[in-house]
């Protein structure tokens, strides 16, 4: 096979992650029956677990990987990390649209400063502050171990920003009251439902491994591009 | 590291680069040679100082700081200050080093560069609670309180540690990039959210003389904080200043 041509295998991925996420789709919206409180609105509720699952993967994935390219310096790690980010990025963003969407008839507010939003946000914002650090860098080398070192730091952060945020919620009651999601919007899943949630998760993990393969690939051709720009040049 | 050993053990005793006593010298000459340049040029305090003042200032007129207000948010009002005169400091000290060219000299000298590192990191640190020494009293006067408690002096020292031990591997960073100074509270801000939650919050509760144990947690992830990003800041700080 041609150097640098589609994987059979990675057509094989897309066709079935397709699949799975019309499949998905129909589960949501006619397999799973409809919540007796929140009505429709609650359908949101399997892509937007699904999504925020898929983003904090990105994000584990890309810590994993700035720990990989610091110890081997191999320029394939780094093309993970920011592929991982990049799509951890979309799915967060997902996450909290569809969030917001359900929270304004639940909650009766698109946002609340709940510690999961609150997460949410700044771990975006670390991403967003990522990929301006890479802008920034012109030289591979030190762009690749500036974007591992913060990919790491800034994925140890997230959990002790969750646990502040959540500590600063528990300490002062005035905000919790109505809000809190274990009071507002909880509801016990069916088995129906569980099987539908269950497959969104496999869904979008699914969706996840294609887009990475994809930008991987896409980051690979990039380089070749790069370096046969390089040799032109010479 | 163990590669090093043999090396190590043929050195002279007095080496710079030989065990701990070395590794504690080679600290304390980052420190000196920090504190040295700024008794001189008193560029970096007097611009944290001026600057702090004058967020305090426009803190007073955009929040209208009477009396009821203050006991509310003077907490936040601190932290903010000290954050924006920190990330004005980091940048500056580290502009310092980049600029002429004392950087790759720091790098060529043959000590650990984790010394490097913990020097600039205690530079900044000192740099950071002198301002903090001179804001509280001057806030306390301006305000008619008194900011000059133990309890939350205890914070400040907490809180100031873990934001010069991520702030000073950060601005390693920022320097080095094209955008530079605009850089670094970009990439600094949403990393210290813990601090400035726990900060902030410890503060208020000693200032509005909460019960200790309900303070504590908020110590505790203060102290957690510091341990675990001062110790990643070292292992990883080889890394931002490779060439």
């Amino acid at each position: 096979m041609e150097k640098g041509a589609k994987p059979r295998l990675l057509t094989i991925l897309d066709v079935v992650t397709i699949l799975l996420l019309v499949v998905a789709t129909a589960m949501v919206f006619f397999y799973a029956p409809m919540e007796a409180v929140m009505g429709q609105v609650q359908r949101v509720f399997y892509f937007h677990v699904a999504a925020g699952w898929v983003g904090m993967l990105g994000f584990l994935v890309a810590a994993i990987a700035g720990v990989a390219y610091l110890r081997t310096a191999k320029r394939k790690w780094d093309i993970v990390g920011l592929s991982a980010v990049e799509i951890g990025m979309v799915f967060a963003l997902i996450n909290i649209v569809t969030g917001a969407i359900w929270a304004r008839p639940i909650w009766n507010t698109w946002w609340t400063w709940d510690p999961r939003l609150t997460t949410a946000t700044i771990m975006e914002l670390i991403y967003a502050a990522y990929l301006l650090l890479r802008q920034g860098i012109e030289d591979p080398d030190r762009r690749a171990r500036f974007g591992a070192v913060y990919a790491i730091i800034g994925f140890l952060s997230v959990p002790l920003t969750f646990f502040s945020a959540r500590l600063f919620r528990t300490i002062h009651p005035v905000v919790i009251g109505t809000n809190q999601p274990g009071a507002e919007g909880a509801f016990d899943m069916t088995s129906l439902m569980l099987q539908t949630f269950m497959f969104s998760l496999l869904t979008f993990s699914i969706i996840f491994a294609d887009l990475l393969w994809h930008r991987i690939r896409l980051g690979r051709l990039a380089d070749k591009v790069e370096q046969m720009k390089l040799k032109m040049a010479e | 590291m163990a590669s090093e050993l043999p090396m190590a053990k043929d050195a002279p005793k007095d080496s710079p680069s030989s065990g701990l006593r070395g590794f504690m010298r080679a600290l304390g000459a980052v420190v000196w040679k920090d504190l040295a340049a700024e008794l001189r040029s008193r560029e970096l305090l007097t611009s944290m100082l001026v600057f702090s003042l004058l967020v305090i200032l426009i803190f007073n007129f955009a929040l209208e700081l009477d009396a009821k207000t203050r006991a509310t948010v003077t907490s936040g009002v601190l932290w903010v200050t000290f954050a924006f005169a920190g990330t004005l400091g980091l940048n500056r000290s580290m502009a310092i080093e980049k600029d002429r060219g004392c950087l790759d000299g720091l790098l060529l000298a043959p000590v650990d560069r984790s010394a490097i590192y913990f020097g600039k990191t205690v530079g900044n640190l000192v740099f950071m609670l002198i301002v903090e020494a001179i804001v509280l009293p001057v806030y306390s006067i301006l305000y008619n309180t008194n900011l000059l408690q133990p309890g939350l002096i205890a914070v400040i020292l907490l809180g100031s540690i873990g934001f010069v031990a991520v702030g000073t591997l950060l601005s390693t960073m920022a320097v080095q990039t094209r955008t530079r100074d605009v850089l670094l509270p970009i990439l600094l801000f949403p990393v210290i959210i813990p601090v400035m939650i726990a900060a902030v919050k410890a503060s208020s509760g000693v200032l509005q003389g909460i019960d200790m144990a309900e303070i504590l947690p908020w110590l505790n992830l203060l102290l957690v904080y510091d341990i675990i990003f001062t110790a990643v800041a070292f292992m990883v700080f080889d890394y931002v200043v490779e060439e």
